[in-house]
């Protein structure tokens, strides 16, 4: 592989044509452009049932027979109307952005100094460290949710946002440090060591050479913590149990559907708002998700 | 903060030959404290925790005392445990296989010189941007028994004569699950492993095409013993997510029709949390980790044994 691979290949490789020029547009047509179409329309159509659902009246909902399914013939906002001002929805927002911020924060905060020590000061043991760290990551939610519900209790913070703040870091650190990790071995060594010979703390290093070095790291990081945490569910589920407290996943599941009764106008607008957050912030770092997302599996 | 530990430790400091905050234990340890001490508490000790418990009848609102191999045996001979097993089993082996041939298919169309690519790879990772539960609500009223979107296209391109009753019969509720989960994973397999096509060289392919080897030679020679250390990494992260499901059992289904979904995580939290026999519960949780230490160890030698076939040394 390395014998063969040349330096300018990974660029060459994204926007060459490759040999795609060999094959005529009708070939072209039925094994790409035809899959293709398939996997985006399975791909993104909830999200499009999602969005037509949250804005048809009561009546289309269900009448398949006068009114087109796949088209609100009446828009209306409803049930965003219903969801905003008549039940405690903005509340679970404000909740799951504060947890989310939190618990990002803090993890990014833990991770980057536990980076920065396994990866540059290199004290006996580091190595192995790092390999906890992952082993960590690997560690699910669905078998830790049990013993920390009982410590979150304990401790008397169960049904408070700081049960939350503070178990989100289980899975957050390891993934931040691991990510960081990466990012600062990709800093040149000589960097540090002339500020060493100026007489810089290890401490200054890390705040003046490698955090400003590491802001596309750090928003990668960022941008990936507050989506987990954004979405996390099993915690939010156990540990929390009055509404006013609940975040958006588990306040649209367990209050939104009440008895056998589904508005489905109102759970469709929740889930459509829930997301919103989150794709947002996709849309502006989609680069920074994808070098994230991938940067944690390699290696 | 730093100087207030240097002024405190600068008597022992000066007899060694270096100052303690050069020192590389003792920094690494100061530097790995937060981090450390965060996960000891809410990682280590909850995992040894969890253990205890299992041995255990603690409930809800009772602290329990040792009990044993007790709960073992009767998650034994507890044939809903067993069909959970037999359930997750089923679900992470049939999604992981499906997610790992549709994400590496995509994952090839995405790496074509297609138009708007840009475009079209950043959408086709929304359904893993999404949170899972908002995701699996809009599912739910897509697999509504009497007003599915899919039943009343079917009906009206002819192919059924009635609803499809998605999540109330046991084998429809089964598959149903399974094709949601594997919706959801398939952008996280695709996307990685489109990372790792790019860094193969197209001078492999032509030079193959040169020496006349067909498209599907290409990829079984080329493509995928170049991204199969790739694959094994990407793999290993689904069937771990796969195995400990708990969110889209819990929205669709909550284990029913008749139990043929539940899953160990959801059986583990329906005993403790609902339930309130947090020992069984832990109990279950316990029983998970030999399945997925056995699913990592597989997924990690298949990558040693790869390595081997790329020609690397043993």
């Amino acid at each position: 592989m390395t014998s063969t691979a040349r330096p300018a290949d990974q660029t060459m490789a994204d926007e060459s044509v490759g040999m795609s020029y060999l094959d005529r547009l009708p070939r072209r047509l039925v094994t790409i452009y035809l899959p293709l179409a398939i996997f985006v329309f399975v791909l993104l159509f909830p999200f499009y049932w999602m969005t037509i659902t949250a804005l048809k009246p009561n009546n289309e909902l269900t009448n398949f027979r006068e009114f087109n399914p796949l088209w609100p013939e009446h828009p209306t906002l409803q049930h965003i109307r219903y969801l905003l001002f008549e039940t405690s929805y903005p509340g679970w927002l404000v909740n799951t952005m504060v947890v989310a911020v939190g618990s990002t924060v803090l993890s990014l905060a833990a991770s980057v100094l536990g980076a920065y020590a396994i990866e540059r000061i290199r004290f006996n043991g580091s190595r192995w460290i790092g390999l906890l760290i992952f082993l960590a990551y690997l560690v699910p939610p669905s078998i830790l949710f049990i013993p920390l519900a009982v410590m979150i209790f304990n401790f008397g913070i169960y049904d408070t946002k700081l049960a939350l703040i503070f178990t989100y870091p289980t899975f957050l650190i390891p993934f931040c440090t691991w990510l960081l990790m990466g990012y600062f071995r990709s800093i040149p060594f000589e960097l540090e060591e002339c500020a060493l010979v100026d007489g810089a703390s290890r401490w200054q290093i890390l705040m003046k050479i490698m955090l400003p070095l590491s802001v596309p790291g750090l928003i990668s990081a960022g941008i990936f913590a507050f989506t987990l945490s954004w979405n996390e569910f099993i915690y939010a589920l156990t540990f929390i149990q009055s509404s006013e407290n609940k975040t958006v996943p588990v306040g649209v599941l367990t209050e939104l559907v009440r008895g056998d009764v589904y508005e489905w106008g109102a759970l469709m607008a929740g889930a459509l708002l829930g997301s919103l957050p989150v794709v947002l912030l996709y849309s502006f770092f989609v680069d920074y998700y994808v070098s994230s997302m991938t940067g944690a599996v390699k290696e | 903060m730093a100087n207030a530990a240097l002024t405190h430790a600068d008597a022992p400091a000066a007899r060694s030959r270096e100052p303690l905050l050069q020192s590389k234990g003792f920094l690494g340890l100061l530097f790995m404290l937060p981090g450390a001490a965060f996960l000891l508490i809410f990682l280590t000790y909850p995992l040894g925790l969890g253990v205890w418990l299992g041995f255990t009848d603690t409930r809800i609102g009772r602290a329990g005392v040792f009990v044993g191999l007790e709960n073992y045996q009767l998650l034994w001979e507890d044939s809903l445990f067993w069909l959970s097993v037999f359930n997750t089993i089923l679900y992470t082996v049939v999604a992981s296989v499906l997610k790992f041939g549709l994400g590496l298919w995509l994952a090839l169309l995405l790496n074509e010189h297609i138009p708007f690519k840009a475009f079209v790879r950043a959408v086709v990772l929304l359904p893993w941007v999404v949170p899972t539960v908002l995701s699996a609500i809009a599912f739910w009223w897509i697999y509504d028994s009497q007003f599915s979107i899919i039943s009343w296209a079917l009906i009206n391109l002819g192919l059924i004569e009635t609803p499809i009753n998605f999540l109330g019969d046991t084998t429809n509720a089964r598959i149903t699950v399974i094709l949601t989960n594997v919706w959801r994973g398939i952008p996280f397999v695709a996307i990685t492993l489109l990372a790792g096509l790019q860094t193969i060289s197209p001078s492999l392919h032509e030079a193959a095409t040169l020496d006349g080897a067909t498209s599907w030679q290409r990829f079984r020679y080329i493509t995928l013993p170049m991204l199969s250390p790739l694959i094994a990494v990407v793999m290993t992260f689904s069937v771990l997510f796969t195995f400990t499901d708990f969110q889209l059992i819990y929205v669709l289904t909550r284990g029913g029709p008749l139990n043929a979904t539940h899953l160990m995580a959801t059986l583990s939290f329906q005993r403790a949390i609902p339930g309130g026999q947090l020992g069984e519960g832990a109990a279950i949780a316990v029983a998970m980790v030999p399945f997925l230490l056995a699913a990592i160890l597989f997924s990690y030698f298949g990558l040693q044994r790869r390595r081997w076939q790329q020609g690397g040394t043993d």
